[in-house]
C-alpha cells in the first residue's frame, strides 16, 4: 500500500470517526438536559408543588398549582382556536382548492411559522389586551393558537394528501359525494397522521414562553374568569429563574421538569402513533 | 377521540362554573422595590377577604404607569411619582386624574459581591458617581481605598449591574446621583431608563440582585430588602452632612422627616439626599397609584378598603420586612385623601 | 388536484326540482366554502400582523427612518432611538452559534445519514428530534445555572489566556455576554441542523456514492466530495432554518446575554439582541415613540427571519427536486 493511500486512508477513518463524535456529542447533550433536570426538578418536586398557589416573595414553601392550571386552560384555548384552523384549511387545501390558492395559502401559513413568537406576542398584545383592557388567558390562549395554526394545516395537508387517490374515486364512484368521502373516507385514513400533527404542534406551544409574557401576564392567585390575567408554567420558570431566592430556583428546575416530561411525553406519543399506524404510505 | 374532547370539555365547563363564584379579581402591576411587602400584603388581605384576590405583578415602576395608562391593570405601583406629562397623559385618555398614595419608605442600597470581603463597604458619593459612569474601574481604585482604611479591596475589574427595564428603584439611584454629581447630571440624568455608560443588565430588583449574587466583583443597587434576604453584603453611603450612615429604617426615617411635615397634597415628593446627619441619603416613598374613578362600585370599595387597612394593620408588616413605616403626619393626611377615589 | 370537478355557476337547479345529485354537490358547494373560509382565515391573519407591525411602526418610521438602524443610542429620557446594537447583538450571538452548530451539525448528519446502521440512524434521529422540541426557556434555566458560572469560572479565563491576544476574547469575564448566548443558542439549533442534513443526504441518490467508491475513492472522499456538494444547497438551506430561529429566540438569548446595548468587539462583553429587548422592555415602555421604536423592532426581526425562511424553502425544494430528477434518470 502505497504512503499516500495509507494517509487517505487514515484521513477516511479520522474524519468518519469525527462525524460519530459530532453525533454523540449532540445525542449526550440531551441525556445531559434530562439527566441534569430529573436530578434538579426531581428534588425540588413534591406534593405541594402540585397542590399550592405560591408563596409571598421570599418565603419559602409554595407551589404553582395555579400556573400547572393556567397553563392547562392556556393551550386548551390555543387548541380551541388554532386546530380547526389548521384542520379545515387544510381539507380546503388539499381538496378543493385551486392552485394559486393554495400557493397563497401555503406561503401565507410559512410565514407565520417563521413569525418569532416574541412578534407573535405584540401582535396577540395589541390585538387582544388593548381592546379588552385585560391581560388574560384569553389573550395567551389567542396567541398561542396562532402559533398552532401553521404547524397543523401543512402537516394536515401533508397526510392528506397522502391517502391514495384510488380511495377517493373509489368512494366517490360508489356514489358519495366529495364531502361525505372527505369526512368517511379520508380523513378517517389518515386520522393517525393528522392526530400527530396536532399533538406535535400543541407540545411545541407548550413550552412557548415569549409571547405570554405580555399577554397572559402572571397571577399569584387562581385565575377564575378567561378575561384575568393567568400564571403560566413557563412564565414562571422564566420569572423564578432569574430571581434571587434559593427556593424559587428549586421551584424552576420543578416545573422545568413537569414542563418537558409533558412536551417529551406527547412528542414519544404523537411518533408512536404515526409508526403504529402505517395506513398511510408514505411517499 | 370525540369523547376525550367532550370530557375534557366538561371538565373545563364544571371548573368554569365551580369558579364563577363571588369573587373579585383587581389587578396591579408596577414596582418590584416594594413587591416583597406586597405580596405578603395582598396575600394576608385575600386570607381576610376570601371573596377578594388582588393580583400584583412586578414588572416595574415604568411599566406600572405604563399599563395603567392603557386601562390593562387597575392599579399601578411606582416608586417614583408619576410627572406631569404622564399625568396629563392619563388625563387626556381617560379624562380622570390619578391619586398617589405613599404605602411605605424604602432604601436603595449599593450591594456588592467581592469574593474575601465582607465587611460592609463605606462609599462617598463621588466613588458611587465615578463607578456608574464607568470612570473607576477597579475595586482598589484610591477613591473606594481612601474611604475604607483596613479592607484589602482586590485589583479587580468592577462589574456594573442595573436594571435591564424602565424601574423606579433606577430612578431612586439616579436621581441621588443627579444630585450629587454634575457629570451625572449632563451626561445620564435622573430617569427610570437612563442610557447606562457601563455595566450589565439585570430584570428588576430580583434580577439585579441574582447578577450580582452569581458575579464575583459586581456591584447594584438594590432595595434593602432584597440584599439582606439574600444575605449579599451593602455598603454606608456618606450622607448630605458627610457623615457614613448605614441603611436601616430609622436612617430612612430620618430622612422622611422633613418631608412628612411638608408635604404636599398630591403626595408627589422626592427625599434623595436629605439633609440631616442622620438621613440615609438614597430613601424614597413608594406610591400606589389609583385612578380617581371607578366604573365598578365593587372594585372601588374594595381598592379603598384595601388602602385603609394598608394604612392601619398593614403598616405592621413593613419593618419585618426592612421597609419604613409612614410618619404618622403622613397616614392622617391619606386617610383623609382616601375619600377622593369616587 | 386532478379529480377535482369544478362547480359550474349558476348551474345549482330550481328549488323544490332538486334532483338527488345536486343537493349532494351542494353539500360539496358548503363544505367548499366552510373550509376555505378557514383557509382564508389563515391568510387573513398572517396579513393583518404584518399590517399591524407597520401601522403600530409608524413614528420611528417617519422621524428616524434609516437612521434607526444606523445609530446606537437608546435612551428613552430623551427620546433617542438606535437600534443598531440590538442588530448587531442578534448577529454576533446567531454567527456565533452557526460557527459552533454547523460543524458539529454537519458532522452528526453525516454520521447518521451515511455511516450508522439504518436502525441506529433513526433511533438516535429520535432523540435529537427530542432535543429539538425541549423548549426555549427550559435551554435559558440551563444557561443560567450551567453555561453561565461554567463560562465565568472555566471557559473564559482559559480563552483569556491563551486567546487573549484578540480583541475576540478581552475585558473582564462577565459569563454572561455574546459568546454565552452564541452557545446556548447553538445547543438549540443543532437538532435542526442535523434533521434536515441527514433527510438531504439521504436523498441524494445511492448511484452517486457507488460510483464515486468503484472509482477507488474512500469512504470519506466519496461522502465529502459527492456526496456532500451534491446535497450543498439541501445543507445551506438547514442553515438558513436555523440561522432563522436562532435570530428570533428569545427566552433563552434574554436570560444569557446581559441585557446591555452595547457593540463591543469582544464577544465576553454583555450584548442585547432585538428580541430580548422587546420582551423586557415591551410592557413597560411609557411614550409612543418608545412603544413604537420597539414595534418596529418587531417588524425588523420579522422581515429577517422572513426573507431566510424563504431562502431556505428554496434551498431545501432546489436540492431535493434535484435529487429527485436524478434518481429518475
Amino acid at each position: 500500500m502505497s504512503a499516500r493511500l495509507r494517509w487517505r486512508k487514515f484521513v477516511s477513518g479520522f474524519m468518519l470517526t469525527m462525524t460519530g463524535v459530532c453525533a454523540l456529542v449532540a445525542v449526550s447533550v440531551l441525556c445531559f438536559i434530562l439527566g441534569y433536570l430529573v436530578f434538579h426538578g426531581g428534588t425540588s418536586i413534591g406534593w405541594n408543588f402540585f397542590t399550592k398557589l405560591p408563596a409571598p416573595v421570599g418565603e419559602t414553601g409554595g407551589g404553582m398549582a395555579n400556573a400547572i392550571l393556567g397553563s392547562a386552560k392556556l393551550l386548551f384555548l390555543a387548541s380551541l382556536f388554532g386546530v380547526p384552523i389548521g384542520f379545515f384549511g387544510a381539507i380546503y387545501l388539499a381538496e378543493f382548492s385551486g392552485s394559486t390558492v393554495a400557493f397563497i395559502v401555503r406561503y401565507a401559513a410559512d410565514l407565520l411559522n417563521g413569525v418569532p413568537s416574541i412578534v407573535i406576542g405584540i401582535f396577540a398584545y395589541s390585538m387582544v389586551v388593548l381592546p379588552f383592557k385585560h391581560f388574560s388567558t384569553l389573550a395567551g390562549g389567542f396567541a398561542l393558537g396562532l402559533m398552532m395554526i401553521p404547524i397543523t394545516l401543512r402537516s394536515t395537508e401533508e397526510f392528506l394528501r397522502s391517502v391514495p387517490n384510488a380511495l377517493r374515486e373509489g368512494a366517490m364512484a360508489l356514489g358519495a359525494s366529495k364531502w361525505k368521502t372527505i369526512a368517511t373516507v379520508i380523513v378517517p385514513t389518515a386520522y393517525r397522521g393528522i392526530l400527530t400533527a396536532v399533538l406535535l404542534a400543541f407540545a411545541r406551544v407548550a413550552g412557548e414562553t415569549a409571547p405570554l409574557l405580555f399577554t397572559a401576564f402572571g397571577n399569584r392567585f387562581w385565575s377564575h374568569r378567561w378575561n384575568e390575567p393567568t400564571a403560566s408554567l413557563p412564565v414562571m420558570i422564566f420569572t423564578y429563574a432569574i430571581s434571587p431566592y434559593d427556593d424559587w430556583h428549586r421551584q424552576a428546575w420543578a416545573a422545568g421538569l413537569v414542563l418537558l416530561g409533558l412536551i417529551l411525553a406527547i412528542n414519544i406519543v404523537a411518533r408512536a402513533i404515526l409508526s403504529r399506524g402505517s395506513a398511510v404510505p408514505r411517499s | 377521540m370525540k369523547r376525550i374532547a367532550g370530557m375534557i370539555l366538561l371538565a373545563f365547563g364544571l371548573t368554569g362554573i365551580l369558579w364563577a363564584d363571588s369573587t373579585l379579581s383587581i389587578n396591579g402591576a408596577g414596582a418590584t422595590f416594594p413587591y416583597p411587602l406586597y405580596s405578603k400584603w395582598f396575600d394576608e388581605y385575600h386570607k381576610k377577604n376570601p371573596n377578594l384576590q388582588i393580583n400584583y405583578q412586578s414588572i416595574g415602576s415604568g411599566g406600572g404607569i405604563k399599563q395603567l395608562t392603557e386601562g390593562t391593570v387597575d392599579f399601578g405601583a411606582s416608586d417614583l411619582p408619576m410627572n406631569d406629562d404622564q399625568l396629563k397623559a392619563y388625563q387626556e385618555k381617560h379624562s380622570i386624574g390619578i391619586l398617589h398614595f405613599p404605602t411605605v419608605l424604602g432604601a436603595v442600597v449599593p450591594t456588592y459581591n467581592i469574593p474575601g470581603v465582607d465587611a460592609a463597604l463605606n462609599f462617598t458619593p463621588e466613588a458611587l458617581a465615578g463607578i456608574f459612569l464607568g470612570k473607576i474601574t477597579k475595586w482598589n481604585d484610591p477613591a473606594m481605598a481612601d474611604a475604607n482604611k483596613g479592607v484589602k479591596l482586590p485589583a479587580q475589574d468592577i462589574i456594573v449591574v442595573h436594571r435591564a427595564e424602565a424601574s423606579g428603584t433606577t430612578f431612586i439611584w439616579t436621581d441621588y446621583l443627579s444630585k450629587i454629581s454634575d457629570e451625572w447630571k449632563n451626561t445620564v440624568g435622573a430617569g427610570p431608563a437612563p442610557k447606562w455608560p457601563v455595566g450589565l443588565g439585570g430584570k428588576g430588583n430580583e434580577g439585579v440582585t441574582g447578577t450580582v449574587k452569581n458575579t464575583p466583583n459586581s456591584i447594584g443597587y438594590v432595595e434593602l430588602i432584597y440584599a439582606e434576604s439574600n444575605k449579599i453584603p451593602y455598603g454606608t453611603v456618606k450622607n448630605a452632612s458627610g457623615v457614613f450612615v448605614k441603611p436601616s429604617l430609622a436612617a430612612v426615617s430620618a430622612a422622611a422627616a422633613g418631608a412628612a411635615k411638608a408635604m404636599p397634597d398630591d403626595f408627589r415628593v422626592s427625599i434623595t439626599n436629605a439633609p440631616g446627619k442622620d438621613s440615609y441619603p438614597i430613601s424614597s416613598f413608594t406610591w400606589l397609584l389609583i385612578p380617581e374613578k371607578f366604573s365598578d362600585a365593587a372594585k372601588r370599595d374594595a381598592i379603598k378598603g384595601f388602602v385603609r387597612w394598608m394604612l392601619a394593620d398593614g403598616q405592621n408588616y413593613a419593618e419585618g420586612l426592612s421597609y419604613a413605616k409612614l410618619p404618622k403626619e403622613v397616614v392622617a393626611k391619606e386617610i383623609k385623601a382616601i375619600d377622593k377615589i369616587q | 388536484m386532478a379529480t377535482t370537478s369544478k362547480t359550474v355557476p349558476g348551474a345549482s337547479p330550481i328549488p323544490g326540482a332538486r334532483s338527488f345529485l345536486s343537493r349532494l354537490r351542494e353539500g360539496d358547494e358548503i363544505a367548499r366554502m366552510i373550509t376555505f373560509l378557514f383557509a382564508a382565515s389563515v391568510v387573513l391573519v398572517t396579513l393583518l400582523l404584518v399590517f399591524e407591525l407597520w401601522r403600530g411602526s409608524a413614528l420611528p418610521r417617519h422621524k428616524f427612518g434609516f437612521a434607526f438602524f444606523r445609530t446606537s443610542v437608546w435612551d428613552p429620557i430623551f427620546d433617542q432611538f438606535g437600534a443598531l446594537p440590538f442588530i448587531y447583538g442578534t448577529l454576533v450571538t446567531s454567527i456565533t452559534a452557526l460557527l459552533i452548530a454547523v460543524p458539529l451539525g454537519i458532522g452528526a448528519a453525516i454520521f447518521l445519514a451515511e455511516l450508522a446502521p439504518a436502525r441506529l440512524s433513526d433511533t438516535l434521529e429520535f432523540f435529537i428530534d427530542l432535543l429539538a422540541a425541549v423548549p426555549s426557556v427550559i435551554y435559558g434555566l440551563l444557561g443560567v445555572f450551567i453555561v453561565i458560572p461554567l463560562m465565568r469560572l472555566y471557559i473564559q479565563p482559559a480563552l483569556k489566556s491563551t486567546l487573549g491576544f484578540l480583541p475576540l476574547f478581552q475585558g473582564p469575564a462577565y459569563g454572561v455576554g455574546f459568546l454565552t448566548a452564541g452557545i446556548v443558542l447553538a445547543i438549540m439549533v443543532i437538532p435542526y441542523i442535523i434533521s434536515v442534513s441527514r433527510e438531504v443526504l439521504l436523498s441524494v441518490p445511492r448511484d452517486q456514492r457507488e460510483a464515486a467508491l468503484s472509482l477507488g475513492s474512500t469512504h470519506w472522499e466519496s461522502t465529502w466530495k459527492v456526496v456532500v456538494p451534491f446535497a450543498r444547497t439541501g445543507i445551506m438551506g438547514s442553515i438558513f432554518l436555523a440561522l432563522a430561529r436562532a435570530l428570533g429566540e428569545t427566552m433563552a438569548v434574554t436570560m444569557v446575554i446581559g441585557n446591555t446595548p452595547i457593540i463591543s468587539a469582544s464577544l465576553f462583553s454583555p450584548g442585547y439582541s432585538i428580541a430580548a429587548v422587546i420582551a423586557n422592555e415591551f410592557t413597560e415602555a411609557t411614550g409612543d415613540l418608545y412603544l413604537q421604536s420597539l414595534i418596529e423592532l418587531g417588524l425588523v426581526l420579522f422581515l429577517l427571519t422572513f426573507i431566510l425562511n424563504g431562502l431556505a424553502r428554496l434551498l431545501i425544494l432546489v436540492t431535493s427536486k434535484r435529487g429527485s430528477e436524478t434518481a429518475l434518470a
